[in-house]
């Protein structure tokens, strides 16, 4: 048997997508933002004493942890629908991935943490500064000095794991090019062209991430 | 002046602060000598407010430290402290180490700021780090750093908690220097230490600290050259050899 490669159609399809790439590319930059935010905070409250903080977040974080994100996706999108909450394919899917990203990054920024002399909390209490002063200026950045590889790999886990969003109908790369794959039967060709995609998305968010980490990080930890 | 009254601290069952009382007027260098484990540290993350207290009272001109209502964040503007380990902040250069509480705490311009960093920097040696990493610098320059840090808040009064213990005796000079300029200029100060020829020579008052409570009290020439208390004694036999 010889395959018989066409590109011609996939050049076509090209600006559809590259929209898809574009879509792929904003949902995992969203997921990732909100999920370190949401991380910080639920890294916070893990590591509190109270368990009214504490609980809630083990929660969240084993759930996140020990599910498929398959399952977290359709949850958002079918299960919540079934309660009457009819998310969009788009909101769907960023919400299961914030809430993975999130889950995952806790633990990760916990580490981070706890990785910080107590004596640098105290170094600058005793200068006049309140709580969530020292959090911004002390503490936060030198914790994501110290995780930023590992945050790294997270987003490009995220980037990868948004191809999921095929599975409800959603129009980033994957499920762009499973529809245009559909209506022309070139499936290699187009899934070929969609994972050296991927694989551009991903590099560029690696580089990105050194150039900013660069900028930002110069002093020695 | 720094009024500590009937002071009790414990940690869970450690009861650790017995009943502690002691002055501090304004100007006064006072050294706390004693064993390791007695307390010391603890006295001094409570008279900033880090660790509260279980009884008695600790007023710092006249603000009652651990009262409900006392903003504790803006009492630390008048204490300054500096610690064993150096804390330097590792993400930040030596001139924004120093300028960070003053812009920040104090809402001083950027501008001003730095200015007083860069005089309090001078005052300590480090006029030739301003853009240096605290972590290229030796022990004895990063305390010196810890030092002017906390002297840009222009604060009333200093705690030093063992500021030469985590440094190689060549540098304990350096940083001693730094604390005999203070004294020379005025400043209030509680030292915990252990160089008791540094203490001796400074202080106004020495405090013998022992299990939780200050054994003996009185000028260098009193405790040191004639302790009374039998713990005491020991305690300086065995430092001093
Ligand atoms: N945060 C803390 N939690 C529990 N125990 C503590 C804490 N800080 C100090 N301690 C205990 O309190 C006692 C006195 O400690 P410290 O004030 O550091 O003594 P010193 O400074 O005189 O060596 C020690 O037994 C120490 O283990
Ligand atoms: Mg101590």
């Amino acid at each position: 048997m010889e395959y018989v490669f066409h590109w011609n159609i996939v050049f076509q399809k090209m600006p559809q997508l590259l929209h898809g790439a574009f879509v792929t590319l904003h949902l995992s930059v969203s997921a990732m933002l909100i999920g370190i935010v949401i991380a910080v905070l639920l890294a916070i409250a893990k590591m509190s004493k109270s368990r009214i903080y504490s609980l809630p977040a083990t929660i969240w974080v084993e759930i996140a942890r020990n599910t498929p994100a398959l399952f977290q996706i359709y949850m958002a999108y079918f299960g919540l629908g079934a309660l009457g909450i009819h998310l969009s394919p788009y909101v769907a899917v960023l919400s299961a991935l914030i809430f993975v990203n999130a889950g995952y990054l806790t633990e990760t920024f916990r580490g981070g943490f706890q990785s910080i002399p107590e004596t640098q909390y105290n170094a600058s209490k005793s200068l006049g500064m309140s709580s969530i002063q020292v959090y911004r200026y002390i503490i936060l950045p030198q914790m994501f000095r110290r995780i930023y590889h590992p945050m790294t790999n997270q987003f490009v886990w995220s980037i990868l794991m948004s191809s999921l969003g095929i599975l409800v109908g959603m129009n980033e790369l994957s499920g762009e090019t499973q529809r245009l794959q559909s209506l022309s039967f070139r499936t290699l060709e187009f899934f070929i062209v969609a994972a050296i995609m991927y694989f551009i998305i991903t590099k560029f968010v690696l580089l990105s991430a050194s150039l900013v980490s660069k900028k930002l990080f110069k002093g020695d930890i | 002046m720094i009024k500590i009254q009937g002071v009790y601290k414990s940690f869970d069952e450690l009861e650790v602060l017995k009943g502690v009382d002691l002055d501090v007027k304004k100007g006064e260098v006072i050294s706390v000598i004693g064993g390791s484990g007695s307390g010391k540290s603890t006295l001094l993350y409570c008279i900033n407010g880090i660790e509260k207290i279980q009884q008695g009272n600790i007023i710092v001109d006249e603000i009652d430290v651990h009262a409900k209502g006392t903003n504790r964040d803006n009492l630390r503007q008048r204490l300054g402290m500096v610690f064993q380990q150096f804390n330097s902040f590792p993400h930040l250069t030596v001139l924004e180490n120093a300028s960070l509480a003053p812009r920040i705490v104090k809402k001083l311009k950027k501008k001003e700021a730095i200015e007083i960093a860069k005089e309090e920097l001078n005052n300590v040696g480090l006029s030739d780090k301003f853009d240096e990493y605290p972590t290229r610098m030796s022990g004895g320059q990063q305390q010196r750093l810890a030092i002017a840090r906390a002297l840009a808040m222009k604060p009333e009064y200093m705690l030093f908690d063992e500021v030469t213990s985590a440094l190689d005796p060549e540098l304990v000079g350096e940083v001693l220097d730094t604390l005999r300029m203070l004294s020379d200029a005025g400043m209030t100060m509680i030292c915990v230490t252990h160089e008791i020829a540094f203490a001796r020579e400074v202080s106004d008052k020495i405090a013998f600290f022992h299990q939780g409570i200050i054994e003996e009290l009185g000028t260098p020439e009193q405790v040191i050259s004639n302790p009374q208390k039998e713990t005491t004694q020991k305690f300086l036999s065995k430092v001093l050899h």
